[in-house]
């Protein structure tokens, strides 16, 4: 059975909502990436969030300025991410897609996010270790990297990934995957189907919505309405035990995980200032005009 | 009374075992799988009954779309082995299931403990492969769920003393009397009822049955108008020369006071596991007001009046749910588990109670209100001391089980 969506909640506003209430977005890309493989192959990408479910975001910027405090704050998967899973799992259910394995890049931690994807249906699993400074640091284009070598190695036909992690809000590692394997990319896909060996998919623009049809092997990047994902069923969590998790380091897939970014200093949005009431349109000209806005 | 006490010296099985390291560190931190069940019912919960909860519980309206749905997940059917259509974890896992579930709406925990424990639990328990078949499966997915017909207007706790009789005619069973309190009876496919062959025999005449509903013979009573849990119906059953074929009978003649004993030893974890579901979203009502409440310039949480009643009901709660963790622990490791189980509810039950009654006087006037969810978690409650054994009854157990340790 699915959930009902209250992942719109904390998908796409949720910075907007954040600032909003305290003023604190994360800025820091605190996210373990995780595509999922398939064979005939769909790699979905599982992102741990530093978001706190349910109650309040207490998001602070550390005291040196070069991120967010996250100790303590708990992290689940990705709701992007989720929904790549759960769409994955749906073309395996339609015996379309041979396997579907989970990918996630970041420390020990990320291990549970995997075994939440085992319990909804994936086959299996892999954890790239990252840890310490290299996952301070870590990035769209490390993972982009990982996921291409990664594809290569799992000979790989079908890239899921959620369109962006909601703490970073980058919207790139799908992009760059497929840059990096010279595949064709349906990106902010809200209806994916198989057709023979093309894949129809279409995408939510500002515009509306665009229908394209692209060759496999492709990336995909999963939008908000795309499905809801499952509930894991207990049955399904005791299977998820026995699945297998392989472990692997960059090294070994030959990348490279030091960051071409330096992030300068990190800081909390300004106070929101008070506004100045007007009594006339007159009045309001007067002012902008004053302030220099026209 | 006194008749109840000599049986359970009976069942109650001497001195408890020490248990291994793995439960003990178990106690400490939850094997990953069962956090992960944990986790998928608290989701579950929060998204999909903590928001309807208040409204089901104001229309005394049945869950029966999210009854559907945990019986998907598996939920409805924990201990259950896979071949027959239930999830097959163990019992620890079926308490933090109930638990979570309660935390978002309290009649929906019943709903689902009272088929797994009650209805499911002695079927798989004394129940024949055919029965099995029969009686459990179609009830593991939550389109049908049963319930269990013990108590009587005339006898509760005493419940050596059954009236309902069961004749034998020929290839039948024809059963006669009225069951009181019966918990999903609106909503039922099945029932397990009690009924006595032989008077004379008192405990030992009794026998458990195995009822399809609705069936020629059976009727219900009306719907109880109850203080809480109203979205689960309670009703009496009337057996009019309700005839069923002689094997029906679950388990064997005479055996249904030590069925229903027993059934009601693992029962009343599932009691315990509800009421610190109730217990706990009653604390996180509490915690979150003192947050949020300012008086006398601050958040009331800085008062050390507030503080030190958040801090007893936690204290409450946690203990309960450790002595419910352990029984659960004990029944899964099949070591005796009667005293732990009867500790567990007791706790849980009087710790529900008291935190949802402090939850209110730390909301104050807004705790009486339907606007927060306070009064509601005071009314479920309350219910959790009275029903699958009386606080009095557990009490008697407890001390039963510890003469029974002393005695040389």
């Amino acid at each position: 059975m699915h959930r009902s969506s209250e992942v719109k909640h904390l998908a796409s506003d949720f910075n907007t909502r954040a600032c909003e209430c305290f003023g604190q977005p994360p800025v820091q890309p605190f996210e373990s990436h995780c595509p999922v493989l398939t064979d005939r192959t769909v790699r979905v990408q599982l992102k741990v969030l530093k978001v706190k479910d349910g109650s309040v975001f207490f998001i602070r910027v550390k005291p040196d300025r070069t991120g967010v405090v996250t100790d303590g704050v708990k992290h689940s998967m990705n709701p992007f991410c989720e929904i790549a899973v759960e769409e994955a799992v749906k073309l395996k259910e339609k015996k379309l897609v041979k396997e579907v394995v989970a990918v996630s890049c970041g420390p020990q931690q990320v291990q549970e996010t995997i075994r939440t994807a085992l319990a909804m249906g994936a086959d299996r699993g892999i954890h790239v270790e990252v840890s310490g400074k290299d996952y301070e640091t870590l990035g769209p284009l490390q993972v982009s990297k990982i996921f291409a070598a990664l594809a290569k190695k799992e000979q790989a036909d079908l890239i899921i990934l959620g369109k962006q992690a909601i703490d970073d809000d980058c919207n790139q590692t799908g992009q760059m995957t497929a840059a990096l394997l010279d595949w064709p990319q349906g990106t902010f896909a809200s209806e994916v189907t198989l057709e023979a060996d093309k894949l129809k998919v279409v995408r939510e623009i500002d515009g509306g919505l665009e229908t394209i049809k692209i060759n496999l092997p492709a990336v995909v990047t999963a939008d908000l309405r795309l499905n809801t994902p499952r509930y894991a069923t207990l049955p399904n969590i005791m299977k998820a035990k026995k699945k297998k998790i392989t472990n692997v380091k960059p090294a070994d897939l030959g990348v490279d995980v030091s960051s071409r970014l330096e992030v300068l200093k990190v800081d909390e949005p300004p106070q929101r200032q008070s506004g100045v009431k007007v009594e006339t349109v007159h009045d309001l000209v007067e002012k902008l005009k004053e302030a220099g806005r026209i | 009374m006194t008749f109840y006490l000599l049986l359970l010296c009976r069942f109650s099985l001497g001195m408890v075992v020490g248990h291994g390291v793995r439960c003990l560190s178990q106690l400490a931190e939850l094997p990953e799988l069962h956090q992960m069940m944990r986790q998928t019912c608290r989701d579950y919960a929060q998204k999909e009954l903590a928001p309807i909860a208040a409204q089901l519980d104001k229309d005394h309206r049945f869950p029966a779309k999210q009854v559907q749905e945990l019986g998907a997940m598996g939920v409805m059917a924990v201990e259950v082995p896979e071949s027959l259509g239930g999830a097959g974890m163990d019992y620890l896992a079926y308490c933090l299931a109930v638990e979570e579930l309660s935390r978002g709406c309290a009649s929906t925990g019943v709903i689902v403990s009272v088929n797994n424990s009650l209805y499911l639990g002695p079927i798989l328990k004394f129940g024949t492969e055919e029965q099995k078949k029969q009686w459990i499966t179609p009830f593991t997915t939550g389109e049908k769920v049963g319930c269990f017909a013990l108590s009587e207007p005339g006898n509760g706790s005493d419940a050596g003393a059954a009236s309902t009789l069961a004749q034998r005619e020929g290839d039948e069973w024809v059963l006669n009397g009225t069951k009181a309190w019966i918990t999903n009876c609106w909503d039922a496919s099945a029932t397990v009822v009690f009924a006595t062959t032989d008077k004379s025999l008192k405990h030992k005449g009794i026998s458990a049955f195995l009822v399809p509903m609705p069936h020629p013979g059976l009727s219900l009573g009306k719907k109880e108008d109850k203080l809480g849990i109203r979205a689960s119906s309670t009703a009496n059953i009337i057996l009019e020369d309700c005839r069923i074929p002689l094997g029906n009978m679950l388990g064997e003649r005479g055996m249904g006071f030590k069925i229903a004993m027993q059934t009601l030893d693992s029962g009343r974890l599932g009691i315990a596991a509800q009421a610190l579901g109730i217990a706990q979203a009653a604390l996180d009502c509490a915690a979150d007001y003192a947050h949020k409440r300012t008086a006398f310039g601050a958040p009331i949480g800085k008062l050390q009046a507030i503080q030190f009643k958040l801090a007893d009901m936690a204290l409450a709660t946690e203990s309960a749910r450790l002595l419910t963790w352990r029984a659960a622990m004990l029944r899964d490791a099949k070591k005796p588990f009667t005293k732990e189980a009867a500790m567990a509810k007791l706790a849980a039950s009087e710790a529900a109670t008291f935190v949802s009654h402090q939850a209110i006087q730390v909301l104050g006037g807004m705790g009486y209100v339907t606007d927060m969810p306070a009064e509601r978690h005071y009314r479920d409650a309350r219910i959790t001391e009275i029903y699958e054994g009386t606080s009095e009854i557990q009490r008697l157990v407890i001390a039963n089980n510890i003469l029974k340790e002393y005695q040389q």
